[in-house]
């Protein structure tokens, strides 16, 4: 236990040393998002009656938030861990796999809801937001950043080199947040994105986590919350086997 | 006694290339062994399989009694390993680097230790300075440092004076005898062959994934007993008398064999007889490093203790 502790710390210490670049970067970055597409949309579209467009955004770039810096700590840390050589620190320790996936993903998930919150926090001033119902918020934020963490522990793993984890974030991490319906309801869609919008995993996550906002929701809460914690199984299922066999780590 | 390594019928293969050809290996506790072979030899293969840090294809390795693979977690806790690479994380700083480190091996309040590592590897004055801020020769002891924080009875140095200026290699040794004196069993390699010599009282040579030789450094220089007389001429030449043992190493020097010491004398006596007039002169004993390019080069009797 003191081992994942200690291995928890260290992501966090890790992090939180070059916060300017992993925290403060990213809530800048959600803010000029809100900023354009507020500027551009409000007045403009109406997803949910009574809450306008800005108030529609706020939580799907603070879930996109918390999903993106989720993956970004463990895949970044284990990929430079891997390419300095200073991975061997922690392999030759005795550390459980489950100690080592522990701590990489709950280290993760501090960061998104770290970044999460920021944004939250700087929008709260202007943005009239509600909180419906606050434990999904935590629920889905926590699920959320789950995941990406697991997964960034599984393309942190699988990558041998930084494009080639550049190359996951580009072509599957930020495709698959923005079109969650971050941006837009999925019921402004056509047909078959809608339906196909339905096989996005981050589209429950983001749903979900706006629902405990505004207590209305493209999909129930419950189900999206079923496909999350499925999505999760599945990863830490993969990224458990992956460290089990020492894929990649242990030659 | 449980031996401190024991490596039996480890064999791994690296695509093409067979890295290790089936090693048996034992390593005794409170022993300083030496691990000597050319680059490519395997022994930081063997080395990464003890650590954990590479699965071995077949065979089993044990770090005292406890299988590296099944019994992990005591196999790493009684295991220090110091790797070849100078690896380090650059976001900590030395002190940071060691508390992890610590904690990684489940020991928390560890400071009096590394207090006592700093001092004795001559780091307390970067103690809270930047890993990138170290010199080459820091780094390699802050690597030592960690390797050592969890105060492992077996500790295993992988080249680690490569880089390092002979005061603080001298220091580092100091401090590894000092361990080994406190009952530490301690395996190193590397290529500086007079350090194996004057430190470990055993040595393991390995070739292309094979051992070629196991022996007690005493007996390993025994094998190889032979004495030389190495002359400088600056006039006369060698008598008849010595002919027969000369070995005409390049012009100007003659290296003459001898059985003993006592037969320093009388070769002196018929050089002098011949009118020989010696520029310098100087007796060779063996050392490990002509041991080794013999056992390397296959000349040698190849044998096992």
């Amino acid at each position: 236990m003191t081992g994942f502790v200690a291995l928890f710390r260290k992501e966090l210490v890790r992090f939180w040393k070059v916060a300017f670049q992993t925290v403060l970067a990213p809530v800048v970055t959600a803010l000029l998002y809100l900023l354009v597409f507020s500027h551009v949309l409000e007045g403009n579209v109406r997803v949910y009656e009574g809450v306008g467009y800005t108030q529609f955004l706020v939580p799907g770039l603070v879930m996109m938030s918390v999903l993106q810096n989720a993956f970004a700590n463990s895949s970044s840390s284990l990929i430079q861990s891997k390419v300095t050589g200073n991975l061997v620190f922690v392999l030759l320790a005795p550390l459980s796999y489950l100690e080592f996936f522990g701590a990489y993903v709950a280290g993760a998930m501090v960061r998104g809801i770290v970044v999460g919150a920021g944004v939250l926090a700087v929008t709260l001033p202007f943005v009239g937001l509600q909180f419906a119902h606050p434990l999904w918020i935590l629920a889905f934020a926590l699920a959320g950043s789950a995941i990406l963490g697991a997964l960034g522990v599984v393309a942190g793993i699988w990558a041998d080199k930084f494009d080639q984890l550049a190359a996951f974030q580009n072509f599957v991490i930020v495709p698959l947040t923005f079109l969650s319906g971050v941006f837009y309801s999925i019921h402004s869609l056509p047909a078959f994105w809608q339906r196909a919008s339905h096989f996005n995993p981050f589209f429950y996550m983001i749903d979900g986590f706006r629902y405990g906002f505004y207590g209305r929701s493209d999909t129930d809460p419950v189900t999206s919350f079923g496909v999350v914690a499925l999505a999760f199984a599945v990863l830490a299922t993969l990224s458990l086997l992956l460290l089990r066999t020492g894929y990649k780590l242990r030659q | 006694m449980t031996a401190a390594i024991s490596v039996s019928g480890v064999t791994k293969r690296f695509g093409a290339v067979q890295a290790l050809a089936g090693v048996d290996l034992e390593v005794r506790q409170g022993e300083f062994f030496a691990l000597l072979g050319p680059n490519g030899a395997g022994k930081t293969t063997l080395i990464s399989i003890l650590a954990g840090l590479t699965r071995a294809d077949s065979g089993t390795a044990r770090v005292l009694g406890h299988d590296v693979v099944t019994g992990y977690r005591s196999a790493r806790r009684f295991l220090g390993v110091v790797p070849q690479e100078l690896v380090f994380d650059p976001f900590f700083s030395v002190r940071e680097t060691l508390a992890f480190q610590s904690g990684y091996f489940g020991i928390s309040g560890n400071d009096a230790w590394i207090d006592e590592l700093l001092t004795n590897l001559d780091l307390q004055a970067k103690a809270d300075a930047n890993m990138r801020s170290l010199s080459g020769g820091m780094k390699r002891r802050v690597l030592v440092a960690q390797a050592l924080v969890h105060r492992p009875p077996v500790i295993i140095l992988d080249e680690p004076t490569a880089g390092v200026d002979v005061e603080l290699r001298q220091g580092l040794w100091r401090f590894m005898r000092r361990l080994n004196a406190e009952g530490h069993t301690i395996v190193l390699t590397t290529h500086y062959l007079e350090e194996a010599e004057s430190l470990c009282s055993r040595v393991a040579m390995l070739k292309a994934g094979r051992i070629v030789a196991l022996d007690s450094t005493e007996r390993l220089l025994a094998r190889f007993n032979e004495l030389y007389l190495e002359v400088r001429l600056a006039g006369g030449a060698l008598p008849e008398t010595l002919a027969g043992r000369a070995l005409t190493d390049g012009a100007a020097i003659t290296r003459v064999r001898l059985s003993g010491h006592e037969e320093v004398e009388w070769i002196l006596a018929e050089l002098r007889r011949a009118g020989c007039r010696i520029e310098s002169m100087a007796l060779r004993e063996p050392d490990l490093e002509e041991v080794f390019v013999q056992i390397m080069s296959g000349a040698a009797p190849e044998g096992r203790a």
